[in-house]
This record gives structure tokens, C-alpha cells and sequence, in this order.
């Protein structure tokens, strides 16, 4: 009966097992498993039409085309701030370095409001790009991208960041001394050893994004087959009381994000030759 | 030249996408005088969603906190089948979006939901009510204190237990006297981020909460309450306190990685 | 001091996975107040068989019995021996008073020392591992060779049966551990504890150890005296690892070991026919001016000469035959083999 269970002379291991699988059961096992379960109540033909009406396409296409594209944008941003930080001494870097973690600790809703008062038409951003340029940020695709885009900023920053400071300066060095220029160092020797953080940085801003809701919603305008982000849709079906549908649209999203998320790790492999066994 | 354009252009960037909306909060919030602002906050409703702010972080951040330090224990510090599996499963709730975070809620518990008749049977309500915030709130913080623990458990590894135990120390001893004391800023940091994001989240609580004005609505609630009736001074006077908060926990949360960080340092 | 108690380990199996035990039927008869070493390349098994007397680890098959006492179901809390880590394990968060006190403190009440008694015995150890002064600082404050004795101090102080220590010099510079090993012996014929260490320093276990249990692939190869490992090896294993011997490969036939190609005239030997091993001493291995081999280098340790020897492909350490006074490098020379020690080859 004990033969699976390590034989340790640590104490707590049954107690603190029992705990966890306690804890993960009830708190995200079970729920879990209604939303899998739930779409195909009403049959799979009506599960399968709830998540393809156009309203609802249209929804899962801005959530996941703005959150990939948010993440692509993230990378570089993220890499330069990541770089700054790691690289440069200069006054206010701890500040600076605290504040790339705001978007973890702020309410989504408070960022959501923010964003929307710089944004808006009449904002402090919004005024002077809609009278200079004729540019509509918020409520327009172009003000969920920027909402994603400062969600997920930081999780590329810190996924960076460990790996640029192990970074060893003799790799750079040898290769100046191998006589590459600055430009061929960065990119024959910095960027490859970056890419594997940079894709998994990629995919948890993607992650991130996908399903954020708070700081989208007030910037977004929420228009049908506009401006429609798919958690959005979510909370109208339960407003609906259609919860199939709800759920329906909920275990797609997962779907499709679990899916994104493969390809990512995929790709991660194939970057990493050194790491396959 | 290129390190000055690359330090510049960070900066802006994080001036232009960060510091600029926390400004915009504090000055919208301040933009018809301090007494608007206050007055804002000192309303019963807003009092109200304050004080269920708090007692839904007071129920779901130490739920979270022994189950998190369980789930580091047992993982970091034994070997056992299933363990990777497990790790993934305690970072679920990060991978998933708080709507649906909600969401399960309601499928479980809501009117139509599995339990949802057998609940009103018995009077007892779980969604649209103190329950079912604390449930959702407790999803969407899971991995926040287990996530800090466990690479920094793996990392000290087992030796100073196993030391404890062959000079005989007991379980609770070896935990409190020797575990606690080589992890307690991580915990601290951990708990301050589960912290920040229990009050502070949205969408999980939206969908559960019903917005019963000064019953079932927390801070951010409030916030869109009041931003959706175009009552701007009193969204942003609400929105500039759950900022001030965020700006709370990561001051903390930089001071606590410092102290660590000479823990850590002077021990290496 | 308690006087100590011996160790008994009998059919001591263990397996980590699948593939190779760690532990394969170990047996060992450790007398009380012995000091033995565990000696054994890495991956032998020395440190599981350690960890297993302690409680640490667990036995598939086989039995402990410390002075005496089965120790099955014991848990390692309740075993009462000392274990000093390999990298000391100290508690970084405690002074080294609090890490040397620990073992007293956390005894249930009814068998705790008072505070100030704790307090005596805790400055009675630092004074016995002789860092009186270091009571009040932190373990990362104070250098490898007095964390070693602070960790020896704490494992003292709940007043052990039986010491284990893993690699007990493993992590210090050559002087240190040289000094620490001396004073660990003369603090052993002190005290008087049984004592059992891991190492992988054949030097250091002969220089200190009363018997050697030179362990291989998870068996006790032999447990042996020093000098009679030395001398009455029980394998071509023992035979290799200790000492620096060369090792020729030859071929018997009917009496006599032939080491083509090497240059060297044949050996009677009482082995049977078939491939075999001759373990031959640098100081054995006699070169004299002549044809067949090259000598490559010349070192003088200030007693003698050591030459290393081009022969059949192949570097030798040999030593110049009475009457050649001056080798160099570069001349030719006739080997010749003084004594061997013989093995038929495994297969």
C-alpha cells in the first residue's frame, strides 16, 4: 500500500499531499470539470452551433488575433526593458524595475478606467492623436491591443531578465575577439541564447491576454462583431442565462489557448537543440 | 550613442504604457478638489464594498496560503509520481481567464447550475452572494503563494531538514525552526501578491457578484458602477485607492526581494 | 563520554529506480570505538550505505543493528547518531551557539537541559572543536574548516553512539583538510565514539582510519586493516585503486606471464592460464641503460628518482635500476620487472 509513496525521513509528506490534492480538487478540479462538461448538454450539434455564429467568431477572432499580436508586440518592448535593466546603471533603475511589475499588482479594473481616460477622444492621448492625426484609439480594435499590450509587457520582461544576467559577457567578448562587429555578436550570439525566454515570455503575455477582461472592457466599447472581446460574450450568455452557451464559448477559448500555447512549446523545442535528450 | 537612444526609448516606454494611466488615475481623481475625492470614498455604498473588499482577501488569502505552502512542501522537498503533473495543475488557474474563473462558479452553483436547485432548496446561496466572491477569488489567487515557494524550496533543498531530523527534532519543529525561518520573505512576497490580486480582481468577481450595490460589490466593482453611471470622481477617487494599494505591494514586494536577496547573498 | 556502540549491517540492499542497486548485500561488522573509513570511487554505493545508518534512507532489503538494537522502523529522529553533511547542512539562520544548541532544544520537556545547562554544554563543544570565539556568528561568516567543526559540534551535542560523516574533508583546500583530518583522529581516541566516514581519498582514509571498507558497485569489496589492503589486496580492484600502481596487461601459459608487446622479459606466476592483470609498483619497474623503452621525464622528489618510461605505446612510471646515477630524458633503456602482484582478467 506504501509502494508508491517515497520513503523519507522528512515528516509530512502524506498530510501535506492530502492537503494539496484537497485544496486543487475542490478549488479548481471540480469546477474545471463542470465547464468541460457542461457545452454538451444541450447535444453536441447546439454546442458546436453556440461557438460558431459570427457574433461569437467574430469575438474569439479579435481575442485571439489582439493577444497575439499584443504578445509579438511585447517581445521587443520587453527584450529593450529587459535589457536596460540588466545592462545600464542609471539613476531610478529600481524604480524603473519596480515599476515594470505594475500591470501584476494593479486592478484590472483601474488600469481598464486609466486606460480609457488617456485613450478616449477627449483624453490626454486620445485629444491630441484624434486632432493631429485623425486616429480613434479606444473604442476601436486599436485600444484592446493596447490594453493587452500593457498586460503583458511585464511577463516578457521577467522571463528575460534571469536569463540576460547569467548571460556570461565572455560569450559577447570571444566574439569580438573572433572578429565579429556588435550587430553580429547580438545577433549570432545574445538573440539565440534570448530565444527560448522570449518565446516562453511570448506565450504567458499571449496566455495572459487572451482571457484578460478588466482593463479591455472599458476601452474596448464592446460593440457586437466589433469590439466584442470573448469573455465579454461569456458574460453575456450567463446574463442570458444560457449557460451551455457560456461555457460553450468558455471551453473554446481554452481550447484554443491550450492549443496556441503547444505550438509554442513545440517551437521551444526546436530552439533549444541543446536541451533535447 | 545606441545606449543612450536604447535607455531613452525603454523609459518612454515605460513612461507612455505605465506611469502615465497611474497618473491619470491620481489626477482624475483629484481633478474637482480633495473633498470630492474623499467624499467618494466616505459614501455607505463605497464604505460597503470596501469593507466586503476585506473580508474577501481575509477568507481567500490564508485559505490560499496553507494550501500553497502544502503544495510547495510536499513538491519541493519529495519525490514522488505524478509530481509534474500536479505542478502544472497548481498553475492552471493562471493559464485561465478570470471570466471563466467565474464562470465555473456559476455552472456549478448558479441557478441553473449543478447544485444551483438543491442550494435553493435549502435557502442556501453561494453565487450573487459572500461564497461565491470568495470562491472565485480564491481560483484566480491559487498559485500565487505555491508559485514563489516551490523554486526557492527546490533550491535549498533537503539537507537542513534531514540535519534537524538526525538531532532529533519532530515535524512541527523542523518546519517552524528551520523551513520557516529560510523561506519567510518569499512566503511574505507571495502573500502580498495573492494579496493585491484578491482585492483587486475583476472579471472572476463580475461574474459571480450580481452587483447588489453595497451587499455583493467589491472595489473594482464599484469602480465600474460608478464609471458606468459617468460618475468619474467617485470611479477614480475608488480607482486611485486600489491603486495606492498596488503601489503599496510592489514598494513591499521590492523591499521584501532585497532582504532576500541579502539572505540569500550573504549565504552564498 | 558514553563509551560507543558497534554497528551491524547484514544483506544491506537498496535500489534507486531501475538499473544498478545502489547497495548490493552489503555486510559490515564495525567494532565499538572503531573509526572507519567508507572508501570507494563515486557511484559505489559509501554515502547511501552512510545515509542509511543514520535513517536517512531506506533499505530495500537487509538490516542495521546499532549496538545491539534493530533499527528497522526507527526513524531517524529517534536513532540519535551524528551525521555531519558533506556540505555541513548548517541552519544559515542560526548563530552557531543556536545551530550547536538545536539537538538540546528540541528535546520534549520532560528531557530538555535546562537553558543555562544548554548553555555550558554548547561552550564545552565549541571549546573541544576549538572555535570558543565563534559562538555568535552566522554560518555564511565563518570559513569551511570551522563550519566543519561547528557541524561536528552539532552532531556531538546530543551526545551520539555512533558519528557518520560524508566526506567530512570534501569541501576544504588541501593544508585544511590535511590539519583537520589529524585533529578529527586525535579527537576520535579522545571521545572514543564509534565512528564511520565516507570518503573518496584513499590517502586520507589510510592516514586515519583503524579498518578501510573499500566498497565497489554497491558491495564491500574488502574491510581490511590499511596495511593489509595494502599488501593482501583481494582483487585486481583493490589491487588498482589503492596505491599507483601499473597496471600491465598479460597473457599465462603454463606458469608464465608473457606481457607482449610490452618490452619486458616474462614472470612465472602461480595463476592459471588465460589473460591477467600484473599490478607492478613504480619503484618495482627497474630501467636500466639498454634498448626496448624511452625514458620521457625525470623527477627528483628529493629522496629519489622517478622516471616515466615510453614502452610498446604506452607511458610506465618506473624508477632508475641501482647504479644508473644520471638518466635524461631521451635515453634508451631496458625495463625489468622486481615484483608484481598477479590477476586473473574479468571478464
Amino acid at each position: 500500500m506504501t509502494g508508491w509513496r517515497p520513503r523519507s525521513a522528512l515528516p509530512g509528506f502524506g498530510l501535506s499531499l492530502g492537503v494539496t490534492l484537497l485544496w486543487l480538487s475542490a478549488i479548481v478540479l471540480l469546477p474545471l470539470a463542470a465547464l468541460a462538461l457542461r457545452p454538451w448538454e444541450l447535444g453536441v450539434a447546439s454546442a458546436w452551433e453556440s461557438v460558431t455564429q459570427p457574433r461569437v467568431l467574430a469575438a474569439l477572432r479579435l481575442s485571439f488575433g489582439a493577444a497575439l499580436a499584443a504578445a509579438a508586440l511585447d517581445v521587443p518592448l520587453g527584450l529593450l526593458i529587459a535589457w536596460v535593466l540588466v545592462r545600464y546603471r542609471f539613476p531610478g533603475r529600481r524604480l524603473a524595475d519596480a515599476m515594470v511589475d505594475l500591470p501584476f499588482a494593479l486592478p484590472t479594473a483601474v488600469a481598464g478606467v486609466a486606460l480609457t481616460a488617456l485613450y478616449a477622444p477627449n483624453g490626454w492621448v486620445g485629444e491630441p492623436l484624434g486632432a493631429s492625426l485623425g486616429w480613434r484609439i479606444a473604442f476601436t480594435p486599436w485600444g484592446v491591443l493596447i490594453a493587452l499590450v500593457f498586460v503583458g509587457l511585464p511577463f516578457v520582461v521577467r522571463t528575460v531578465e534571469p536569463v540576460l544576467r547569467d548571460l556570461p559577457a565572455e560569450a559577447e567578448e570571444a566574439a569580438a575577439t573572433l572578429g565579429a562587429t556588435r550587430a553580429q555578436a547580438l545577433r549570432r550570439v545574445v538573440l539565440p541564447a534570448l530565444a527560448p525566454a522570449l518565446l516562453t515570455g511570448f506565450g504567458l503575455a499571449f496566455a495572459r491576454a487572451v482571457g484578460e477582461y478588466g482593463s479591455v472592457i472599458f476601452i474596448a466599447g464592446n460593440l457586437p462583431m466589433l469590439t466584442e472581446i470573448a469573455p465579454l460574450l461569456i458574460v453575456i450568455r450567463l446574463e442570458e442565462f444560457d449557460y451551455a452557451g457560456a461555457a460553450a464559448v468558455g471551453l473554446a477559448m481554452l481550447v484554443l489557448a491550450f492549443g496556441v500555447l503547444l505550438a509554442v512549446n513545440a517551437a521551444q523545442r526546436r530552439l533549444r537543440p541543446w536541451a533535447r535528450a | 550613442m545606441a545606449r543612450r537612444l536604447a535607455l531613452l526609448a525603454a523609459l518612454l516606454v515605460l513612461a507612455v504604457l505605465f506611469l502615465l494611466p497611474l497618473v491619470a488615475v491620481f489626477a482624475e481623481a483629484l481633478r474637482r478638489g480633495w473633498d470630492v475625492a474623499l467624499a467618494a470614498i466616505a459614501e455607505p455604498d463605497a464604505l460597503a464594498a470596501i469593507s466586503l473588499t476585506l473580508l474577501v482577501a481575509a477568507i481567500a488569502v490564508p485559505v490560499n496560503l496553507l494550501g500553497g505552502v502544502a503544495a510547495a512542501w510536499c513538491i519541493a522537498k519529495f519525490d514522488f509520481p505524478g509530481k509534474r503533473l500536479l505542478v502544472t495543475l497548481v498553475e492552471l488557474p493562471f493559464a485561465v481567464s478570470p471570466v471563466i474563473s467565474g464562470l465555473v462558479w456559476v455552472l456549478l452553483f448558479g441557478a441553473h447550475g449543478w447544485l444551483g436547485p438543491w442550494l435553493q432548496a435549502h435557502g442556501l446561496r453561494i453565487v450573487f452572494a459572500l461564497p461565491g466572491l470568495v470562491l472565485a477569488t480564491v481560483f484566480v489567487t491559487f498559485p500565487f503563494v505555491a508559485r514563489t515557494l516551490i523554486p526557492l524550496m527546490q533550491d535549498q533543498g533537503r539537507e537542513e531538514e534531514e540535519a534537524a531530523a538526525t538531532l532529533g527534532a519532530g515535524g512541527l519543529q523542523t518546519f517552524f525552526r528551520v523551513t520557516l525561518p529560510n523561506i519567510r520573505w518569499a512566503l511574505l512576497s507571495g502573500v502580498l501578491l495573492c494579496n493585491a490580486r484578491a482585492m483587486g480582481e475583476f472579471g472572476a468577481v463580475s461574474v459571480v457578484s450580481g452587483h447588489v450595490r453595497g451587499q455583493t460589490n467589491t472595489m473594482p466593482l464599484h469602480v465600474e458602477i460608478l464609471y458606468n453611471e459617468y460618475q468619474f470622481a467617485g470611479a477614480f477617487a475608488v480607482a486611485a485607492l486600489l491603486a495606492l494599494l498596488a503601489l503599496v505591494t510592489l514598494g513591499a514586494k521590492a523591499l521584501l526581494e532585497r532582504l532576500a536577496g541579502r539572505q540569500a547573498g550573504a549565504a552564498g | 563520554m558514553t563509551a560507543g556502540l558497534g554497528v551491524d549491517v547484514a544483506g544491506l540492499t537498496r535500489r534507486f529506480g531501475a538499473g544498478r542497486p545502489a547497495l548490493h548485500g552489503v555486510d559490515l561488522a564495525v567494532r565499538q570505538g572503531e573509526f572507519v573509513a567508507l572508501l570507494g570511487p563515486s557511484g559505489s554505493g559509501k554515502t547511501t550505505l552512510l545515509r542509511i545508518l543514520a535513517g536517512l534512507e531506506f533499505p530495500d532489503a537487509g538490516r542495521v543493528r546499532v549496538g545491539g538494537r534493530d533499527m528497522a522502523g526507527v526513524p531517524a529522529r529517534a536513532r540519535g547518531v551524528g551525521f555531519v553533511f558533506q556540505h555541513y547542512a548548517l541552519f544559515r539562520h542560526m548563530t552557531v551557539f543556536e545551530n550547536v544548541a538545536f539537538g538540546l532544544r528540541v528535546r520534549p520537556r520532560a528531557r530538555r537541559p535546562a537553558e543555562a545547562e544548554i548553555a555550558r554544554r554548547v561552550r564545552d563543544l565549541l571549546a573541544l572543536v576549538q572555535v570558543p570565539e565563534l559562538e555568535r556568528r552566522y554560518p555564511e561568516q565563518i570559513s569551511g574548516g570551522q563550519r566543519q567543526r561547528v557541524a561536528l559540534a552539532r552532531a556531538l551535542a546530543i551526545e551520539p553512539p555512533l558519528l557518520l560523516l560524508d566526506e567530512p574533508f570534501g569541501a576544504l583546500d588541501a593544508q585544511v583538510r590535511k590539519d583537520l583530518r589529524l585533529w578529527l583522529r586525535g579527537l576520535h581516541d579522545r571521545l572514543g565514539i564509534t565512528t564511520l566516514f565516507v570518503t573518496h581519498d584513499q590517502d586520507e582514509a589510510m592516514a586515519i582510519a583503524d579498518r578501510i571498507a573499500l566498497l565497489r558497485d554497491g558491495r564491500v569489496v574488502q574491510f581490511d586493516a590499511p596495511e593489509a589492503l595494502f599488501e593482501h589486496p583481494a582483487d585486481a580492484f583493490v589491487a588498482g585503486f589503492l596505491g599507483d600502481s601499473n597496471r600491465l596487461p598479460c597473457v599465462v601459459a603454463g606458469g608464465l606471464a608473457c606481457f607482449a608487446p610490452l618490452p619486458l622479459p616474462g614472470m612465472a606466476t602461480s595463476l592459471p592460464d588465460g589473460p591477467a592483470l600484473a599490478f607492478v609498483r613504480p619503484g618495482a619497474l627497474l630501467a636500466a641503460p639498454g634498448e626496448g623503452a624511452v625514458v620521457q621525464g625525470v623527477r627528483h622528489d628529493g629522496r629519489a628518482l622517478h622516471l616515466v618510461v615510453a614502452a610498446g605505446g604506452r607511458m610506465l612510471e618506473a624508477a632508475p635500476a641501482p647504479g644508473w646515477d644520471a638518466p635524461r630524458r631521451g635515453d634508451a633503456c631496458a625495463l625489468s620487472i622486481a615484483e608484481a602482484r598477479f590477476f586473473a582478467a574479468q571478464q
